[in-house]
């Protein structure tokens, strides 16, 4: 009996901590500062990469921290005072899938649950090239809005376009410029054909081998 | 397999604990100091603003009072003093809550000795002597320099004369611009966030470097200087940009302590920060006669790191807060 009144307590607890949730974010103290943690810092969402606590045997302590601006990229180094709190920043990071565009906005679906979600150009720049409909994406998500979108590592994408005319030419060498279905040009041996389906590194934009179908 | 319950220290390093130890106890076994022990739990903690103590509740029947883990054990160390103790050393743990870093765990070793009849020179040699000895293998040269020399050699500014426009100019070029909102008219603040970002990287590289002569805004619980009262008797040891310890030639008039352990309270509450009673033991020690004394404390898990040149605290601690 007493084990069941525990349970609901709890329950009730959780609601509580859920509609205040929605209605304001939560603040952090720079004691609980770590790397990950996402707080907003000048009006703009912030991801802390490093923090380190200084201070001195009989003086004032600080937080020394690296923070990654989410917005555009900059990394910068801040000094709080020890115990100073800060605004968290409502940042999630969800993959979804790739639907299409409408040459305005991205659209991307969460596949468990339907919803959609539409970024705009700034938001897809780095993962514009390798985007792929029905392809899984990680879109970062600020106040519910995408903020960013990531590519896979890894993505494969079939060749539209490539000078056929070197088939048959195994020396290697210096490859060729390949068009693919994305629109992205990326270097490819010369073996590899329109039509053929090949892996590329996303984050350096480079061939990697060719998919089998 | 669950995993967490495993020491964050190799076996290595541990028995490097081990190792330091026994040549700490020998070092003193050898000069006639004395090890003791006091207490952990106390009616009483620092007044020191920047320290947060852990507290708990001492029951005795139906009675109930607070008890405050040690911050340090220098209070009870000092009433040992006045009963007469002569030269002694303590090896203990000391607590200070919502310190986790790098170099920092709430709950750590320290090594804390005081020197019948030294001045503040004398216990910088014997402190010389004896981090050369524990850290023999780095072969470290001990050096020393004033508060003054060296503060003003890394900013180009003057401690000992506050000035917003120039401390802000040196933050705003060392991109450290925060400093000016964070400090703003606070000077003790200013030397703390320009010492700890300019100054303190710099020192102890292949060396044992102790810095003296604190502004005597920085003053804790060191003797003014009777040549220069702008001064206090302080030395604070660094070894690869790391702070081993603070030391004092320690202050033993009895209305200046109680004057300025008032002040720490005062600045506790304007800060809204728990109280702390006042531990009236140790000022009726003080009030009986504190012989002439220096006094130090080393951080002994610092030290272990530099011994096995470990990158973290978690590296040389058995079980760290977050798994303790």
């Amino acid at each position: 009996m007493l084990k069941f009144y525990a349970l609901v307590v709890k329950n009730v607890a959780i609601g509580v901590f859920f509609t205040s949730h929605e209605e304001k974010m939560a603040t952090y103290s720079t004691n609980e500062f770590k790397a990950g943690l996402k707080i907003m810092l000048d009006n703009d969402p912030c991801a802390i990469i490093e923090n380190e606590f200084v201070k001195p045997g009989k003086g004032q302590a600080f937080s020394r921290v690296k923070i990654r601006n989410l917005k555009n990229g900059r990394v910068i180094e801040k000094t709080f005072k020890s115990g100073e709190s800060v605004e968290g920043a409502d940042v999630v990071d969800i993959d979804m899938q790739y639907l299409y565009t409408d040459g305005e906005f991205w659209h991307f679906m969460v596949t468990e649950t339907f919803e959609q979600y539409s970024a705009d150009e700034k938001a897809v720049a780095d993962a514009k090239l390798w985007l792929k409909d029905q392809d899984m994406f990680t879109v970062t998500l600020w106040n519910d809005v995408p903020l960013t979108v990531e590519a896979p590592n890894f993505v494969e994408l079939k060749v539209t376009d490539t000078d056929p005319g070197l088939k048959g030419d195994t020396s290697g060498g210096g490859g060729k410029p390949a068009t693919l279905e994305t629109g992205a040009v990326v270097r490819v041996p010369l073996f590899v054909q329109i039509d053929e389906i090949i892996k590329v590194d996303t984050r350096s934009g480079e061939y990697v081998s060719r998919v089998k179908e | 397999m669950t995993t967490g319950w495993q020491p964050t220290c190799s076996l290595q390093h541990m028995q490097a604990r081990a190792i330091m130890l026994q040549k700490i106890r020998a070092f003193f076994a050898a000069r006639n100091v004395w090890e003791v022990e006091t207490p952990l739990l106390g009616q009483a903690t620092g007044t020191d603003p920047n320290l947060d103590f852990f507290s708990t509740q001492y029951q005795s029947g139906s009675q109930s009072q607070t008890y405050y883990l040690q911050t340090s054990p220098e209070f009870c160390m000092k009433r040992l003093l006045a009963a007469g103790s002569g030269s002694i050393y303590q090896i203990s743990k000391a607590f200070r809550n919502n310190e986790s870093g790098r170099y920092h765990n709430p709950e750590f070793s320290l090594l804390e000795w005081y020197r019948v009849g030294f001045d503040l020179q004398q216990l910088m040699d014997e402190v010389a002597d004896l981090l050369t000895c524990v850290l023999a293998p780095l072969e470290l040269e001990a050096e020393s320099d004033s508060y003054v020399n060296v503060f003003s050699h890394h900013t180009g500014l003057d401690p000992l004369e506050f000035s917003f426009d120039a401390y802000s100019k040196c933050a705003e070029e060392n991109n450290l611009s925060d400093a000016v909102t964070i400090c703003a008219e606070n000077h003790p603040m200013w030397l703390d966030f320009l010492f700890s970002f300019l100054v303190q990287p710099h020192l102890g590289k292949h060396s044992v470097s102790m810095i003296f002569d604190y502004p005597a805004c920085q003053s804790s619980l060191a003797r003014v200087k009777v040549e220069d009262p702008r001064l206090v008797e302080r030395v604070e040891v660094f070894v690869n940009g790391i702070e081993l310890g603070n030391g004092y030639f320690e202050l033993s008039d009895p209305v200046e302590q109680r004057q300025r352990i008032d002040n720490e309270r005062k600045i506790r509450k304007s800060k809204a920060l728990p109280e702390s009673n006042i531990d009236k033991h140790f000022l009726n020690a003080i009030e009986s006669g504190l012989p002439d004394c220096s006094g130090i404390a080393i951080g002994l898990d610092r030290l272990l790191m530099l011994v096995t040149d470990s990158k973290t605290i978690n590296q040389v601690i058995t079980f760290p807060i977050a798994n303790a």
